[in-house]
């Protein structure tokens, strides 16, 4: 299993990090070439109009469009925002999910938290999981065929699975928990085999 | 369930969704405009860039709030302000105005010059510079979150902010080939906290974010800094004292990105109109050295 991470600006080295830990070397993606023979993809937290900006300045938007039909992808913060269908202001996008963003939904820096939260999708699924929110962005509408897979004790949706996409509002790669890496490692493979 | 804000690891979170990208000063809502158009990762909102404060003199303080919530309005992408070294009111009203992180900086005229900030009382991130571990690693014991290498801020003149990451980073290497009987001499002679020199030996990085800043003017300049180690850069007057500025802007961005591929370097370096005039450091008195102000 080749895993690459989008490394146009944003905590890409913390996801090599913890995909290391698993075992997987990343490749770090900045180019369309570097896509070629990866069977996942992490677009990690950043600033998603920068992040946006270099995909577009280096034709990567297509490519991982292409990318989004078969194989699997998985966005944290900024990732899920250029994920989303729309996201409340111009910037370049994806739009692979059926998913409408509010960008720093939970206000400024000020506003940025954690908190911990049982997530019973995750294996082994005790003990609860630490969720890290900076300026993050909530999921206000999922349709089509994206299924909301967690929510904050508000009811407020902060992950969303589309089959083999997956998107985070929060930082996994930010903990030293592999348990989500772990997840979309697992989801790479189940595609791999199909 | 508990919900926890303002811990030390949202504070340096941001600053780790930084990495990688230009920090740019911005002097008016429009220059804020063009430089999130130019793919900057946040801004810092202040009423003169550094090479128009030199070039005034007087007492440099924190900008009118006022310039600041504009800037803020303008734009998606988080927005920072400077207060004085020690003037802690200034940083009060900082985080009273919401920005999302605030730099006490030596390119202001100094409040205190014995005392930083506590910056472990604020709720809101803070970013200061240093010139080698010692000073990184005191301001980190007070509470920063994010360090920045400090450069000769308004010069366009590079040397200065090689020479901090230099010794930055040559002093992390030698801090970790220490056996660890040597490390609380070595916290003594760099008058550094002894728990931080050994977190910094066992990362063999700061604990916390390390951009670069002062004198970056060119996407050479931001590609050098980069290959050096540091995680993204601040470009001060470089930009909107250059004469695109939304072109170098764009072009210090890809190269902050592609910092190790020579070809986009070659590629983005192109037809960028004339670069900040500038001023070298050696020709400044010591009375207009800004990197010697905190300690």
């Amino acid at each position: 299993m080749k895993i690459g991470v989008l490394a146009l600006q944003g905590d890409f080295r913390e996801h090599g990090i913890a995909l290391s830990k698993l075992g997987v070397e990343p490749r770090f993606v900045r180019l369309p070439k570097d896509l070629d023979g990866l069977n996942g993809l992490i677009l990690p937290g950043g600033e998603s109009t920068t992040i946006g900006k270099l995909m577009v300045a280096y034709d990567l938007v297509e490519p991982i469009r292409q990318f989004a039909v078969n194989r699997v992808i998985w966005g944290t913060c900024a990732g899920a925002i250029l994920m989303a269908k729309e996201v409340g202001q111009e910037q370049p996008l994806l739009q692979v999910m059926d998913t409408i963003i509010t960008r720093n939904a939970f206000g400024r820096q000020v506003d940025s938290f954690e908190i911990e939260l049982d997530v019973p999708f995750l294996n082994p699924s005790q003990p609860s999981y630490h969720l890290t929110f900076i300026r993050g962005p909530v999921f206000s509408a999922v349709f089509g065929r994206a299924k909301p897979l967690l929510s904050l004790p508000d009811g407020r949706i902060v992950a969303v699975r589309q089959d083999n996409l997956l998107a985070t509002s929060f930082h996994p790669e930010m903990t030293e928990d592999t348990r989500f890496h772990q997840y979309f490692l697992e989801m790479v493979e189940s595609v791999h085999e199909a | 369930m508990e919900q926890q804000v303002s811990s030390f690891a949202v504070k340096k979170g941001l600053a780790e969704m930084l990495k990688g990208g230009v920090i740019m000063d911005v002097v008016t809502p429009e220059h804020a405009r063009i430089a999130e158009d130019a793919g900057a990762v946040a801004v810092m909102a202040l009423e003169r860039v550094p090479a128009d404060i030199r070039a005034d003199g007087g007492v440099a303080r924190m900008s009118d709030p006022e310039l600041i919530l504009k800037i803020m309005d303008a734009v998606s992408i988080p927005v920072m302000a400077k207060a004085r070294i020690g003037h802690f009111v200034e940083a009060q009203i900082l985080e009273a105005l919401g920005v999302d992180y605030v730099d006490e900086s030596e390119v202001l005229t100094p409040a205190d010059e014995a005392y930083h900030i506590n910056k472990h009382a604020f709720k809101i991130p803070f970013v200061c510079g240093c010139r080698n571990l010692g000073e990184a690693l005191r301001r980190i014991g007070e509470g920063a979150a994010m360090i920045r290498t400090k450069g000769e801020a308004g010069t366009g003149d590079v040397v200065e902010a090689v020479r901090h990451a230099r010794s930055l980073f040559g002093d992390i290497r030698q801090l970790m080939a220490l056996p660890e009987e040597e490390v609380m001499t070595f916290a003594k002679n760099i008058q550094a906290p002894y728990e931080l020199c050994m977190e910094t030996r066992k990362l063999g990085r700061l604990p916390v974010v390390n951009f670069a800043a002062g004198g970056i003017a060119t996407p050479a300049d931001a590609a050098l800094m980069m290959q050096l180690g540091v995680d993204g850069v601040f470009v001060g007057s470089g930009i909107f004292k250059s004469g695109d500025p939304a072109k170098r802007a764009n072009a210090i961005v890809k190269a902050t990105t592609h910092y190790n591929d020579p070809k986009i370097l070659a590629e983005v370096s192109r037809n960028l109109g004339g670069a900040m005039v500038g001023r070298s450091v050696s020709s400044l008195g010591d009375n207009e050295l800004i990197a010697t102000r905190g300690w």
